[in-house]
């Protein structure tokens, strides 16, 4: 009887340390998610769905009015989908918003993002749905049949743009618009100060012209404006800044990975000549200075780089404008690509919005969120959004319609829909999507993106206060944006990942407590035979 | 008589005394060792280091260990932009607070503020009346009273540019909670006054009021007097007359 009893227990014993090993395993894993999300077999049009969709507009009344539209005329199609729209001007706000709403299980349903957010709203588990199945789906995918619009099919997104949505494996959004960087030339300027701009845009060019503009007289008054403020060079996005030009020197600034490579001898370099420039007064920075586009059209800057997304405040006769109509000067504006390194082998960033789809437990409602973000990507929504900026279409079917090859070709007809400089901005990238880049996307690319531009901004305060800027400071400088943007742990991390340390003890204790059950299991059946095969021989 | 007079002359004293006990609007605004008067941060060059004493009028936002703070002094106003603060230290940033601020002086679109700052809550309280600017509205002795908490009189609301008297952003482009743009009049001139919506959202009686205004309305405003390109106040109330 003991001994029968003690077999029992041992039984007991056994399932109680398997069952507390796989509920802790299954805490581990499922504490903060929610079910993978599964394409339902119908769309179920009988129920009513009521959906929320997180837009990002650049502070232009135009833009909303399209969400508005585009909204207003899927509800004509799809009446039991109410989509409400939120507002944003600023991508980081959204980034900020969804991070809070995680946490409380009320993330929107449809948002406006970069994939840089996206890689971090993917540390909690099935935040984000993967789309490649959606993508996919004969019925409700992309060009599918059950559809009650035309969109786009997978072939028809610029594979380009839509591979920039793919990482970790999946896709997670869709491209909406895209943009890059320009470089806003005030031409009469150069040619005042005697030079000729070229057919492409070096940094040497456009530093030696900058310097050239610094010139004052006696009085302190600038020689090329008549005026007592003149920043040759204005740079808004100086992530950006730095992000090319390490990618123009072949540089290293990441690994696809997350292994943080940026602080290298070339970003010193690159910072040494950012400041160099900048003590002279040739260069500044929005943070610093403000909008490029003030000190442009007041007749106060001859290069400033800002999006395509800019253009339309860019210029004498820019349709938008933050300065008075006094201050206004008149110049001839060019845009060209941001400045190279290596004019044979242009490189410039592709940015712009992607939609991303957040996961519910209702499986229906991401669907009918997913048919909501498809709808984006319509000829319709594409191509007016894409004419408000400098933006350019993500689908083929959208860049080859009529409606924007007729919108193309009137560049300059008047100063609002047809802008000459936001036309041109526009041809500027969809004439070098084959030399755009991003950068690789993990948890953590945001900070070291927002670090990229830290140090550039860094460099000029620091020479504007009159700091030394040397190897020492560089050194400070590298361990403090490493210390603010905490990339300390984002380099760890992706060390661990090249070569694996010792386990944390929790895991040894499971892995222990898993092998010491197995063990137990193990025995038992060795014993359990033993004992029958010995019963078996006795009865024989 | 004489009574009368020692009378007055003593309560003359006691209430100058009550004045400079609390550091309140009557007294000497005196500054510690090593501290800027206001004439001296005002006559420092951009981009050189200032150390200044002030008290905090309003507390504009707060994300990421990084507070915007308008202060004030007896003698001037300063703007106060991503100051390094704990969620902790902002919620101890009351009306009246006293502050030494350490940080540099910069210009951004015409705005001067004090730009990567730290900061020490100091013993001291004192909270700015509102300064009347109506009448210098227009003229080159408006810019010196910038950052302060200032009012203005008798001016007319005028239509937005959409028919209304208010937009959500400056062209309409936003929606509630985004900063409300207004115009208004006086004596010809029209000028543009925003609630920005960090400073005083949705919830705040201002955001409502503006929104409940109509055009031709008379009214009475209060601010902070803020800089974009020129004067951009800042609204922080508006009384309909």
């Amino acid at each position: 009887m003991r001994g029968r009893k003690k077999i029992v227990c041992s039984k007991l014993v056994m399932l109680l340390v398997l069952m507390a090993v796989m509920l802790f395993q299954t805490g581990c894993h499922g504490s903060r998610g929610m079910a993978a999300f599964e394409i339902p077999e119908n769309f179920d049009c009988s129920r009513a769905y009521e959906i929320t969709f997180w837009a990002k507009n650049d502070t232009n009344k135009t833009q909303t009015d399209i969400y508005k539209k585009a909204i207003q005329d899927f509800q004509e199609l799809y009446p039991n989908i109410t989509v409400n729209l939120r507002l944003y001007t600023d991508y980081g706000r959204i980034y900020n918003d969804v991070i809070t709403n995680i946490s409380t299980g009320t993330t929107p349903n449809v948002c406006i993002t970069y994939p840089d957010h996206i890689a971090t709203y993917l540390t909690g588990t099935n935040i984000v749905v993967p789309l490649e199945e959606l993508f996919a789906d004969q019925r409700y995918g992309l060009g599918g049949s059950e559809l009650l619009f035309e969109g786009p099919s997978q072939g028809e997104i610029i594979p380009q743009f839509l591979e920039e949505c793919a990482f970790n494996e999946h896709y997670y959004a869709i491209p909406f618009m895209r943009s890059t960087e320009a470089c806003y030339v005030n031409k009469t300027y150069v040619e005042a100060l005697g030079y000729t701009l070229p057919e492409q845009l070096t940094w040497d060019f456009v530093w030696e012209v900058a310097e050239a503009a610094t010139a004052k007289d006696s009085q302190g008054t600038y020689l090329i404006n008549g005026q007592k403020v003149m920043i040759p060079f204005i740079y808004k996005s100086t992530d950006n800044m730095m992000i090319q030009m390490l990618r123009q020197k072949g540089a290293e600034y990441s690994t696809p990975a997350g292994e943080i490579q940026i602080f290298n001898d070339t970003t010193r370099e690159l910072l040494y000549t950012v400041a160099s420039h900048a003590e002279t007064g040739a260069f500044s920075t929005f943070k610093i200075s403000s909008y490029p586009a003030n000190f442009l059209n007041a007749g106060q800057c001859v290069f400033a780089i800002d999006s395509t997304a800019g253009a339309t405040w860019m210029g004498t006769h820019a349709p938008l404008s933050d300065i008075s109509e006094e201050a206004l000067v008149d110049f001839e504006t060019e845009v060209y690509p941001i400045p190279q390194f290596d004019t044979d082998h242009p490189q410039m960033i592709s940015q712009g919005p992607s939609v991303c789809i957040f996961n519910k437990p209702d499986h229906q409602e991401v669907l009918a969120s997913w048919l909501f973000a498809q709808y984006l990507l319509t000829n319709e929504v594409q191509t007016a959004y894409a004419e408000t900026e400098g933006y350019v279409p993500v689908t083929s079917r959208a860049r080859d319609s009529a409606q924007y090859q007729d919108y193309l070709s009137r560049c300059g007809e008047d100063n609002n829909l047809y802008y000459d400089v936001k036309i041109k901005a526009s041809r500027l990238l969809l004439s070098h999507v084959e030399d755009t880049f991003v950068t690789p996307v993990f948890n953590g690319s945001t900070s070291l993106r927002d670090a990229a531009g830290q140090m550039i901004e860094n460099v000029t305060k620091s020479v504007n206060r009159r700091e030394t800027v040397d190897n020492a400071y560089m050194d400070k400088l590298y361990g403090d944006v490493t210390s603010l943007y905490r990339l300390q742990s984002t380099m760890q991390t992706s060390a661990t990942r090249k070569e694996l340390g010792p386990l944390p003890p929790m895991a040894i204790a499971l892995l222990a407590g898993l092998g010491v059950t197995w063990a137990l299991i193990g025995a038992y059946v060795v014993w359990e035979a033993m004992k029958n095969r010995k019963k078996r021989h006795n009865t024989h | 008589m004489k009574k009368c007079f020692i009378a007055t002359l003593a309560l003359t004293l006691v209430l100058a005394l009550a004045g400079c006990g609390n550091g309140g609007n009557g007294g000497a605004d005196e500054k510690s060792e090593g501290v800027m008067t206001y004439a001296e941060y005002d006559a420092a060059a951009l981009d050189t280091q200032v150390v200044i004493e002030a008290y905090v009028q309003a507390k504009q936002s707060w994300w990421e260990n990084q507070a915007t703070v308008y202060a004030q002094d007896k003698d001037g106003a300063y703007f106060l932009y991503n100051m390094a603060c704990s969620e902790e230290d902002y919620a101890k940033l009351t009306t009246g607070t006293k502050i030494k601020v350490t940080g540099y002086k910069a210009e951004w679109s015409g705005e001067v503020e004090i730009i990567d700052a730290t900061f020490e809550i100091m013993e001291g309280n004192y909270v700015a009346e509102a300064v009347d600017v109506t009448s210098l509205l227009g003229t080159d002795d408006l810019i010196k009273r910038q950052n302060q908490f200032v009012s203005f009189k008798g001016m007319t609301v005028e239509d937005a540019g959409n028919g209304s008297a208010f937009m959500y952003n400056w062209d309409g482009s936003g929606e509630e909670g985004s900063d409300l743009y207004f115009n208004v009049s006086l004596n010809g001139n029209t000028y543009t006054f925003t609630v920005e919506s960090y400073l005083c959202g949705p919830d705040t009686d201002v955001y409502q009021a503006v929104k409940a205004l109509e055009i031709g309305q008379t009214v009475d405003m209060e601010g902070f007097l803020y800089w974009y390109n020129g004067v951009n106040p800042h609204i922080t109330s508006v009384t309909v007359k």
